[in-house]
């Protein structure tokens, strides 16, 4: 049973027990423009919510990308590297950036499910 | 002048834009797109067809004297560029120093062709963010002698790429007229209008300049032809990247002097012994004893744009330059940037490294530009 949860700042987290894969929404990569880089963290690293995890650069500028929860990252999309267009042709898919593991009592109260973002971004 | 909290200014084009979906953004005081499909379509689609870029925001000047001899005489007083030898219906560019040599705006300066206007009358297009700093400049300089009017009352489209000549030439004999740095009147579908074979893009193309009222009746029509696609600011920035040209304010300002910012060519060749210029006693001490620091351009290894403001650094981690603009080429599927690094060691082939975000990223200087110029060497299409 999978759950997608999003951040205020256009990051999703897709919840799988105690794992998650994270990305950025699909408005996010439609606002960024076409996607030409992702810098993406060293597995194993463990970040706090609201740390920045990776950096996605369109040809006009760099954007950060922030944790959407407490996480330790145990695989990076190295596809990324030769195809960053991935993020904007499948934001929610194939364009993933990082997959995580959780820590059994992660806090997901200050993110929104699909409706909820929906309106956010409404 | 634009207060820094007034409300953007709306270009005539600014309906049809949104009407085509652009994406406005505040850029020099006018609302202007950054882009519309995409900033790497737009990019690529100048490069192989022709795209529509509204330069509005730019400032068009008119300057009258008593005839071309005592109108280009005086602008040579402020600007290094040869005027006086300019022939009708042909464009110049040139920067405005200031007395320490600093570069206050660069622009071009046009003569107008036989019959297009007065004998005195002379054009000038500067940068938008600069007009009414240069028009201060010049008429406190040369007020007494000249007139300059900023023309609030006009829209400027250029058409760039390819087959720009092939789309115009359909309205018009202008494609066949000109090469690239000359400039016409033409009468267009009753539409009467300035027509300039040049732009900002390293394509063939054309810029028009025409009333506000017809502006985009005139776009319109470009339109017709399927081949030409709006494109916006983001594509106008990566494709002059690609073309090795200056943006003022980041790769050239009011403390860097036009040697080292590798714009000799904009100081007329016997001006550059001669002088008579503001500015040239510093400048010509600089011509002579070779600048301390260069532009130049580089290109990136990998795929990380490496940016404005980036360090560049010697072998120890110092810092040794600094990057004024940098993007991810689209045509070239790498980063591409332009520096300023000490003139010792601004020389094509020199491997150099930059900072971003802590990370060294190697990169080899390069001559410029870094995509092929494909400007209009005789009249046609």
């Amino acid at each position: 049973m999978t759950k997608t949860l999003f951040s205020k700042d256009h990051e999703y987290a897709r919840l799988e027990g105690d794992s998650a894969t994270i990305g950025i929404s699909d408005y996010a990569q439609e606002q960024l423009g076409d996607i030409v880089f992702v810098e993406l963290p060293a597995v194993g690293t463990s970040f706090k919510k609201g740390d920045e995890i990776a950096v996605v650069e369109s040809v006009k500028a760099a954007s950060e990308i922030y944790a959407p929860l407490d996480c330790t990252v145990t695989k990076v999309n190295e596809a990324l590297n030769d195809d960053p267009g991935k993020v904007n042709s499948d934001a929610m898919g194939e364009g993933w950036l990082i997959k995580v593991s959780l820590s059994a009592d992660a806090d997901t109260a200050h993110l929104m499910d699909e409706t909820a973002y929906a309106a956010h971004i409404a | 002048m634009v207060q820094p909290d007034a409300p953007p200014l709306k270009t005539a084009l600014y309906d049809l834009h949104v009407a085509q979906g652009g994406r406005m953004v505040d850029f020099s005081g006018y609302e202007l797109p950054v882009q519309f499909e995409g900033i790497v379509a737009e990019h690529m689609h100048t490069r192989t067809l022709a795209s529509l870029f509204d330069v509005s925001h730019m400032g068009q000047m008119t300057v009258t004297g008593p005839d071309f001899k005592a109108t280009s005489s005086a602008l040579e007083t402020l600007l290094p560029g040869n005027l006086k030898n300019l022939k009708p219906g042909s464009m110049r560019y040139t920067v405005l120093l200031n007395a320490n040599g600093g570069i206050e705006d660069d622009l071009i300066v046009t003569r107008p062709a036989v019959g297009q206007a007065p004998d005195g009358v002379m054009f000038i297009v500067v940068n938008a963010a600069r007009k009414s700093h240069d028009l201060a400049i010049f008429k406190a300089a040369l007020g007494d002698l000249l007139e300059f009017e900023l023309h609030q009352d006009k829209a400027l489209l250029a058409l760039q790429g390819p087959v720009a000549g092939a789309v115009l030439a359909k309205l018009g004999d202008a494609p066949h007229k000109l090469t690239f740095m000359q400039t016409m009147p033409a009468r267009i579908e009753g539409m009467d209008c300035q027509i300039s074979r040049c732009g900002y893009t390293g394509e063939d193309g054309f810029e028009i300049s025409l009333s506000n009222a017809e502006a985009t009746r005139m776009a319109e029509m470009l339109y017709a032809d399927e081949r030409v696609k709006p494109a916006g600011l983001g594509a106008r920035d990566s494709l002059r990247l690609e073309a090795g040209l200056c943006l003022y304010g980041h790769d050239m300002d009011d403390t860097i002097d036009p040697v080292s910012a590798d714009l000799l060519f904009a100081i007329g060749k016997q001006r550059r012994t001669d002088g008579g210029f503001v500015g040239a006693p510093r400048v010509l001490e600089i011509i002579k004893n070779g600048p301390q620091k260069r532009r130049v351009g580089i290109l990136f290894e990998g795929r990380m744009p490496v940016r404005e403001g980036a360090e560049i650094i010697d072998e120890g981690g110092a810092k040794i330059g600094q990057v004024t603009s940098g993007t991810f080429a689209p045509s070239l599927k790498a980063p591409i940037a332009m520096a300023y690094v000490p003139a010792e060691i601004a020389t094509p082939g020199t491997k150099i490294k930059a900072l971003v975000r802590g990370r060294e990223v190697v990169g080899t200087i390069t001559k410029m530009p870094f995509v092929r110029q494909n400007y209009a060497r005789q009249p046609g299409i």
